[in-house]
């Protein structure tokens, strides 16, 4: 008879349906064929035109139907594919899943296609008058759903039959990650018994790219796209924006045990730890970072030499790279010049508000496949970050333990603790 | 019956058209016949309900602080600083290290300026993303983005007050501030927080803030009424306001332990998603009124409804069909305030419970009198679109 209750004396919470689309493919077989054999996804923009533009080169999704309907369709669509799969994987009514939602999802605005249709659909006066003017008249709601907020969360809610009131989220880069902690917490809290927990990110528009890109935060190694993530290199020079989806079906193992449900993996802890020294930059001593790894480690019930590998943030910039260097170092000690740490984001770039929960979805996969992803195009080591990145090829292990790190602007830190078995 | 991990409220920061603090509020609502301001000119047809004066760098103290955000985030962070000081935790490291924040949020503001450009050219131009691309890359200034991020709304809250326990940002306009509300209170019953950050702001006086309602039709024309009055007028009855609401929701045990003034407690705090297109939003406020375990006898309900016609009609409906209810729909003073809405009417119950006095009628022709000591207020939020909320207040 398993444990059922953690080291807090909290359900513990199962993962028994994970799904994921990133732009190496749609579900979690053509996603990791890929990802273990270090190809890449990063590929030249095609959805819009590039020019003017310093960087040409993303990890868009550009095989779905909606990838060309603008960011709130393609985001839906993205969210929706990933949670079917999860929720099939876990032998969940699909159209009556019967837990909450979490949604991590970009910030919405009214896309510029809609904003020049609506414009020139009308002659009179200018500016901001005319919009107004013209959108009164709409007859259908459709351009009003792509700029509020809670309707992507609402449409998966009607689709998957969710509980309640679904909760939609933005923690910038670790949004993924958030997801799923509010998952694991109301299941902890005795709230439900299963939650379903989606990040997804279709936002990849030229106004985001351009945005990124006037904070210098983009890879302008647009020549070979392929080899423009680098995470840990010596010259890396940006991270390559990127579009996905990863989607979790939370469980209590009681709940799911006591169904005959196959138990993928264990969330075993969350932490999180918010940083105020800059809106961009990290605390110079990495201490919100570092708190957020113990605290992760703690809710955990484990000790720092009881992880086995680290999925990193690793986002390619030359911040975060250094940073979440010395965050692991100050944790992990010595042992972690020995500890395999690598970044899927060498592969299928920085997915944003979907990063979490993708890097969750593969995190798992390593540990049920024994396999770890590799850090590719680490071909030029930087010599002040000393980690064994699982360079470029991947590696067999049995990892029964994982770390998995979301840093994020606005000072945004969450760590979450998988684990293969349930004690 | 208290217990030592009831929810209680011991900090209230309120910024509207009104005024700024708990206490101008209670002054001004609580006299009879109050006048809403208004602003009827700078984007007519629409009306609007105005940020009042104010001096930003009573709490933000760094004019490069300010500078990072524009106004909605600045209310934000004014409005939270209000509440923390109201609630003896600003400048005590200790405590705002450890306190959780859960903030809910839309978007920042948009350069009026380049978008108006960039469609004027757009008029004489079929290379429409070319335009874009040269414009954007060349016109937008870099930092805008971060006043824009949803999230950075906390992320100033943290950098500005050095709230750093935990930071989440939920979005989705009324819904997220009941969300925000219904898990900030969650966590400390668990025993997951013992004192928590919660709230929002709206800044209507943006183009694109009208917008994403009238995308839809949802707002009023023409001649200012109040919230009940609007149906049958032209347009689609919100007026919005700019405004902001955050909350120190704290463990009994923790606000007594450090000797605070406690409000009122919450909970218990209830929400849900009508399919509305199904017809059952009647069905899902009648729900949401009976799990929100409304005491016996007359009950004072700091109603959050936005005028937008089915909602507004559908709320009144169900008060209509609840004799002891007299509602007092705030908005008719403040205007809409989207994710502040429901923070908002926590915090006004919370200072009529307080204060053992209730709120005259906002509007004299539909809302009822209530002549006794309120020591429970319902407070709600019906989405002028979707998602619906309601929190009980006590005295605590």
């Amino acid at each position: 008879m398993a444990n059922l209750n953690d080291h807090m004396g909290r359900p513990i919470v199962a993962v028994t349906g994970i799904g994921v689309v990133t732009s190496l493919g749609v579900g979690k077989a053509d996603n990791w064929a890929a990802l273990t054999s270090g190809k890449s996804g990063i590929h030249p923009i095609t959805r819009f035109p590039v020019d003017h533009l310093n960087t040409r080169i993303s990890g868009m999704v550009d095989f779905l139907p909606s990838s060309s309907q603008g960011s709130s369709p393609l985001t839906y669509e993205l969210a929706e594919t990933a949670a079917r799969e999860a929720v099939a994987e876990a032998g969940l009514d699909s159209g009556d899943f019967g837990g909450p939602l979490f949604l991590a999802s970009p910030p919405v605005e009214l896309d510029w296609a809609d904003r020049f249709s609506l414009y020139n659909s009308d002659k009179h006066d200018a500016g901001a008058e005319r919009l107004l003017r013209v959108a009164r008249a709409l007859k259908e709601l459709d351009i009003f759903e792509t700029t509020q907020f809670g309707s992507i969360a609402d449409r998966l809610a009607d689709s998957f039959g969710t509980r309640g009131l679904p909760i939609t989220l933005s923690t910038a880069c670790a949004s993924g990650a958030t997801a799923i902690q509010l998952g694991v917490e109301a299941i902890r809290r005795g709230e439900c018994d299963k939650a379903l927990s989606i990040g997804a990110d279709g936002s990849a528009t030229a106004e985001a790219l351009i945005r990124f890109s006037l904070l210098s935060a983009l890879s302008t190694h647009n020549d070979i796209p392929e080899k423009a993530s680098k995470p840990f290199s010596k010259d890396r020079d940006g991270f390559v924006l990127a579009e996905g989806s990863g989607a979790l079906v939370l469980e209590s193992l009681e709940a799911a045990l006591a169904r005959g449900a196959t138990i993928l993996g264990i969330m075993r802890g969350c932490g999180e730890k918010a940083d105020d020294f800059h809106r961009t930059r990290s605390k110079p001593d990495g201490s919100p970072a570092i708190a957020a790894v113990r605290a992760a480690l703690a809710d955990a019930g484990l000790g720092e030499d009881q992880i086995d590998y680290v999925n990193a943030h690793g986002t390619s910039t030359p911040e975060n790279d250094k940073m979440e260097h010395l965050s692991l170092s100050t944790v992990f000690g010595e042992r972690i010049g020995s500890m395999p740490i690598s970044s899927n984001k060498s592969m299928i770039g920085h997915t944003l508000s979907a990063a979490g929960a993708v890097e969750a979805a593969f995190s798992l996969m390593t540990m049920r496949e024994s396999v770890i992803p590799p850090t590719i195009n680490y071909d030029n080591p930087d010599p002040a970050i000393v980690l064994d990145v699982v360079p470029n090829k991947k590696r067999n292990a049995e990892v029964g333990t994982v770390l998995s790190n979301s840093f994020g602007f606005g000072g945004q830190n969450t760590c979450l603790v998988m684990a293969r078995e349930p004690v | 019956m208290s217990s030592p991990r009831d929810v209680v409220i011991t900090g209230i920061g309120l910024v509207s058209s009104l005024g700024e603090g708990p206490d101008a509020h209670w002054q001004k609502l609580a006299q009879p016949g109050l006048q809403p301001v208004l602003e009827a000119a700078r984007f007519a047809p629409y009306t609007i309900h105005p940020l009042p004066e104010i001096d930003w760098n009573l709490q933000i103290a760094k004019r490069g602080d300010q500078r990072q955000m524009e106004t909605w985030q600045r209310l934000g962070t004014y409005s939270a600083g209000l509440a923390l000081d109201d609630a003896g935790i600003k400048g005590n490291d200790e405590l705002c290290a450890t306190m959780d924040m859960v903030v809910a949020a839309g978007g920042g503001e948009r350069d009026e300026a380049v978008d108006a450009a960039i469609l004027a050219a757009s008029e004489s131009r079929n290379d429409r993303d070319v335009l874009l691309n040269e414009k954007l890359t060349t016109e937008l200034r870099p930092t805008l983005f971060l006043a824009q991020l949803s999230n950075l709304l906390a992320g100033n809250i943290s950098i500005v007050h050095k709230v750093t326990g935990s930071s989440r940002t939920f979005m989705g306009e009324e819904g997220a501030g009941v969300a925000a509300v219904e898990t900030a209170a969650a966590r400390i019953c668990s025993g997951q927080s013992t004192h928590v950050l919660v709230g929002g702001a709206f800044q209507t006086e943006h183009s694109d803030m009208l917008l994403g309602y009238e995308l839809a039709g949802y707002l009023h024309r023409g001649a200012w009424k109040p919230v009940w009055q609007r149906r049958g007028g032209e347009g689609g009855g919100v007026v919005t306001g700019s405004g902001g609401a955050f909350l120190v929701l704290e463990q009994r045990e923790h606000a007594e332990s450090r000797g605070r003034k406690i409000y009122a407690e919450l909970g218990p705090v209830v929400s849900g998603r009508a399919r509305r297109r199904l017809g059952e939003l009647d069905g899902e406020i009648a729900a949401l009124l009976s799990q929100a375990a409304l005491p016996d006898g007359e009950l004072l309900a700091m109603s959050g409804a936005s005028g937008a016609h089915a909602a507004t009609a559908a709320e009144k409906a169900a008060f209509d069909a609840h004799p002891a209810i007299a509602a007092r729909a705030f908005s008719t003073l403040t205007g809409h305030m989207k994710e502040a809405q429901f923070p908002f009417a926590v915090a006004l119950a919370a200072l009529a419970v307080d204060r053992k006095a209730a709120y005259p009628a906002f509007d004299t022709t539909v809302e009822k009198p209530f002549g006794g000591v309120p020591r429970s207020v319902l407070a709600t939020a019906i989405g002028y679109h979707q998602f619906e909320g309601m929190g009980l207040v006590k005295a605590a």
